[in-house]
């Protein structure tokens, strides 16, 4: 193996394996200092690039080199060399850059977050709450397309789509026969199968999971209850399609599944992929073998209703597991 | 699907495949979506492009992903004649819009639209690489250059009297 | 000034064919290549040449050439970008449909200098008439072995095609073109890599403009030591220049670099003057995503020096006061032309060009075009100036391609030229929509 190689992002160094890339690097050292990345997606191959919100300064070239990048490089994209400086929160140039970007990728978004299942769980709208400014200046009509279901269980509101591809990768990657793409050119491009198609496949309910913003979302779950008054629960069962990894988030209300997902890791990205057995058709609880409550970031606005603590889940209730897990939660409420 | 090349045409397409290294016949997308509208009316309906797909073995949406992205591919039926008028900086300058307006009255459409005998197709169209001779049209492999109205009367009496399909490529 | 190399027979009779094309000494440069220099010797007489790219980047090309990879067992690939689509550039076309063979030959002798075994020239869809031109021509190379196996029994085979694209300007950044040639959407490709190490099919490639290609025929028959005293400086050889919009005499003219874009302008021998005796207003030199410059800063740069047609020269100033030679597409406006409609004209095309790949040039382009038409329509606000300039700020540099630069540019340099145009349109916004704001006194050029 190759040697490492270091890189100091925002003043915090790491050493990495030779072909990492900055965003990558910056994952490793953690917190702050990590990137935005609305399109990029390391299980998704070509991935990235596109949406530009991971854009970072690159002061130090490498140790070897140390003249500056004369651009913003996308660190999705970019491989660290050794001994290279990459500014991101500390460069006012990549701030003032991504708030631009987070305007850009606004002005034809619909903002219908009230309405919108992915409201609570949408990068863009923790990427514009975080980076954006507080305001648009673009006061034309938006770009608007009629909502299209593909399939039974999918529905695409072409609206919020911010064209990261990552759908199309994933219908490419993980499933057999990839029906839809994107059509189209510049602003008019779209996300659209051309002639009315289901995109049907066992595994195709993964473009749900990867999807960074609300423009494919789960029929199952439209419309069910905002994604904050349900509770995450990790579970698993045994699935028999050996591509599956069987491992989901059980989304509960009450004692009701409501939704079957993936799970993601911090950066959005889902742990492993889940078939469409498991995400459409197994949501009895008996279905699974319960693990325990979802971790959630605190900031997240689903953990501001964690779990009802007044009336404690059932699943919880009868799980020592979940008990012990939620005593922080018991612990706050009843104080 | 009931739709099929000619014998001819697809000849042709075969041939144009063997262009490209083995396992890389996708390649010849393009040429062979500029025959298909050749072929079939000067326009690209979903089944001409289900058949483009089958002929070069590639997923349907893989041609709509192409032939949705290049402005020279209709996926809508068009006029035997589209009258593709350049109307970017250097034209625009130089009596472009002129241009535009007086075949809008003449034919009595607006841009984009076909007249009602199915003879012509009007389109106004970024920089065709004729900035020296403005004001200019294509239609089908033809340019059209240094355009005045008499000239332009001319030409439509000229399309008219051929009556047939004004396609960007020949099959031969 | 005037000297010509790639023109030099262009009005011979008959010398679109090979037969006349030959008799006139072409194909010379295949036979010196391949049967008295080795491919690296070519290498070196066209970085020895100082040639810059012609496409518009103006990197030097032999030093493009000797990034080329070259691992084993992979092929390598010689593409021909012939998509020109930059308005005001229409150089590639005139050349291709009047000395075909100056391409062909260009490609033969290149390809041997890189070692591809097969090379492709991409031609936009719209130039399909030229493409049969082009492979007409092909067929006669082929028939008189100039092309195919064992080339004039050097051991050294090729196969070359035309390919056409069907109506994308993007197709004219190099890796767009490569996936359009792969037979995809036309979506430049993030680099790296570099074409030079994964281009067409993943494998090395050089894609080099249609001019360029040409040009390496003459600076092998005459030595790149010899073609580098031609032109001025480090802009080396002659340079096709498109001539468009106001002139007296639009074309193409080859020139050598270092021409005074005075003598150019108005000279008998090139443009001719301004139309109708009108006095000049402003100039885009190098196609349409370079920097507009008013009469008085194309004719002198800012330190009051002759402006001249070299790439250094024209870019004297920067930004600020300078401008670039690009793709040779010299664009030439009179007194009353509409520098904000201008400007609008621009924006619209590349609001109508830009992929939709990466979001500030998908939803910027179309931004700037939608300002730009409400001031050119009566409806605009003095804060849409400074949001015009913010707003081409957020895409400049922030892209994929370069096709966010070009859709930037012609929107700040208009703005930072003519700010004083754009604000009377506002101003004075009725009054805009029944005459034009006229010459400032600042810009006007000495009367010709």
């Amino acid at each position: 193996m190759a040697d490492k190689i270091k890189v100091t992002i925002d003043g915090k160094s790491v050493e990495v394996e030779p072909g990492t890339t900055i965003l990558n690097a910056a994952r490793q050292i953690g917190g702050d200092i990590v990137p935005p990345a609305m399109c990029y997606y390391s299980k998704l191959k070509g991935s990235g690039g596109k949406c530009r919100t991971c854009l970072v300064k690159v002061a130090q070239g490498s140790e070897k080199d140390p003249r500056p990048m004369p651009k913003l490089v996308a660190s999705c994209q970019t491989q660290v060399m050794d001994g290279m400086v990459v500014e991101n929160t500390t460069s006012p140039e990549v701030i003032e850059a991504r708030k631009g970007i987070v305007e850009m990728l606004l002005i034809n978004h619909p903002l219908d977050c009230p309405v919108c299942d992915q409201a609570g769980e949408c990068d863009l709208q923790n990427l514009s709450f975080e980076h954006g400014a507080s305001n648009s200046r673009y006061e034309f009509e938006r770009r608007t397309f009629e909502r299209v279901d593909i399939g039974d269980k999918v529905q695409l509101h072409m609206n919020r789509c911010i064209l990261c591809y990552r759908c199309v990768y994933t219908a490419d990657q993980i499933t057999e026969g990839r029906v839809h793409g994107v059509l189209n050119r510049g602003d008019k491009s779209e996300i659209s199968t051309y002639i009315s198609a289901a995109i049907e496949n066992d595994f195709s309910g993964n473009v749900i999971d990867v999807c960074p913003v609300g423009a494919l979302t789960d029929k199952t779950f439209r419309f069910k209850n905002r994604v904050w008054f349900t509770k995450p629960v990790d579970a698993h069962r045994d699935c028999e399609h050996e591509k599956c990894s069987g491992k989901v988030v059980l989304w509960y209300k009450g004692e009701d599944v409501l939704r079957v997902t993936a799970r993601k890791d911090q950066y959005g990205e889902v742990e492993s992929f889940i078939c469409n057995t498991c995400r459409f058709d197994k949501k009895a609880t008996s279905d699974w073998t319960i693990e325990g409550p979802r971790k959630i970031d605190e900031t997240s606005v689903i953990s501001s209703n964690h779990y009802e603590m007044a009336h404690p889940l059932p699943v919880i209730e009868k799980n020592p597991a979940l008990i012990e897990a939620n005593k922080k939660m018991f612990h706050k409420k009843i104080k | 699907m009931n739709l099929a090349f000619s014998e001819q045409a697809l000849a042709l397409s075969k041939e144009l495949m063997k262009r490209y290294p083995e396992g890389k016949q996708k390649s010849a997308l393009i040429p062979i979506l500029h025959i298909a509208q050749a072929e079939f009316n000067g326009w690209l309906s979903s089944d001409a492009m289900d058949y483009v797909a089958s002929v070069i073995g590639i997923k349907p949406i893989e041609v709509y992903e192409v032939a949705s992205f290049y402005s020279m591919f209709n996926l809508k039926p068009v006029g035997k004649c589209v009258l593709e008028v350049c109307h970017t900086g250097p034209c625009a300058i130089n009596g472009a819009e002129g241009l535009i307006a007086y075949l809008e009255n003449k034919l009595n459409i607006k841009v984009g639209q076909t007249t009602t005998d199915g003879m012509f197709t009007l389109k106004a169209v970024e920089c065709l690489g004729s900035c020296g001779s403005a004001p200019m049209l294509q239609c089908g492999v033809n340019y059209y250059e240094n355009l005045t109205n008499e000239k332009a009367d001319d030409l439509i009496s000229k399309l008219k009297t051929e009556n047939r399909l004004q396609a960007y490529t020949d099959i031969k | 000034m005037s000297r010509k190399i790639l023109l030099e027979h262009i009005d011979v009779p008959g010398i679109n064919t090979f037969e006349t094309y030959r008799k006139m000494g072409g194909y010379r440069s295949v036979e010196k290549a391949l049967k008295t220099m080795s491919p690296d010797d070519v290498v070196e007489e066209v970085k020895k040449s100082g040639m810059r790219g012609r496409g518009g980047a103006g990197f030097p090309t032999g030093m493009k050439w000797s990034f080329l990879a070259k691992p084993e067992g992979k092929p390598r690939y010689l593409v021909c970008n012939a998509d020109e689509s930059e308005p005001g550039t229409f150089k590639d076309r005139y050349l291709m449909e009047k000395i075909p063979h100056a391409l062909i030959e260009g490609m033969i002798t290149s390809s041997y200098a890189l070692g591809a075994k097969t090379s492709y020239i991409y031609i936009r869809g719209e130039y399909f008439y030229v493409l049969r031109i082009l492979e007409k021509a092909i067929a006669e190379a082929y028939a008189n072995g100039f092309l195919g196996k064992n080339i004039l029994g050097s051991g050294y085979d090729l196969d070359l095609y035309v390919h056409p694209g069907a109506g994308a300007y993007i197709c004219g950044e190099e890796t767009a073109l490569l996936e359009s040639l792969e037979g995809k959407r036309g979506n430049p490709r993030v680099k790296p890599p570099f074409p030079a190490i994964a281009g067409l099919y993943a494998c090395p490639t050089v894609v080099n403009n249609v001019e360029t290609i040409a040009a390496v025929a003459p600076i092998v028959n005459m030595g790149g030591d010899e073609y580098a005293k031609i032109g001025i400086g480090r802009s080396t050889g002659t340079k096709l220049i498109s001539a468009s919009g106001h002139i007296n005499n639009p074309g193409i003219y080859e020139i050598e670099l270092g021409l005074p874009v005075e003598e150019f302008i108005y000279s008998d021998k090139y443009c001719g003057g301004i139309k109708n005796g009108k006095r000049l207003k402003a100039v885009v030199a190098g196609g349409s995503s370079v920097p507009i410059l008013p009469a008085n800063l194309i004719l002198k740069t800012a330190n009051n020096e002759a402006r001249l047609m070299s790439y250094e020269s024209l870019s004297d100033g920067g930004f600020v006061s300078g401008t670039m030679l690009g793709s040779g597409g010299f664009i030439v406006y009179d007194e009353d032309s509409c520098i904000v409609r201008n400007t609008w004209n621009f924006s619209r095309f590349y609001h109508h060009e830009s992929c939709g790949q990466c979001s500030p040039c998908r939803e910027g382009t179309g931004w700037m075009e939608k300002v730009l038409h409400r001031i050119e329509y009566g409806h605009g606000k003095l804060s849409d100036i400074d949001l015009l300039v913010e707003v081409s700020k957020k895409i400049e540099g922030n892209t994929i391609c370069p096709l966010g630069d070009a859709a930037a540019w012609p929107v700040a340099s208009a703005i930072r030229h003519f700010r004083e145009e754009f604000e009377w349109h506002i101003n004075e916004a009725k009054l805009s929509q029944t005459r034009n704001f006229g010459l400032l006194a600042a810009h006007e050029a000495p009367v010709k």
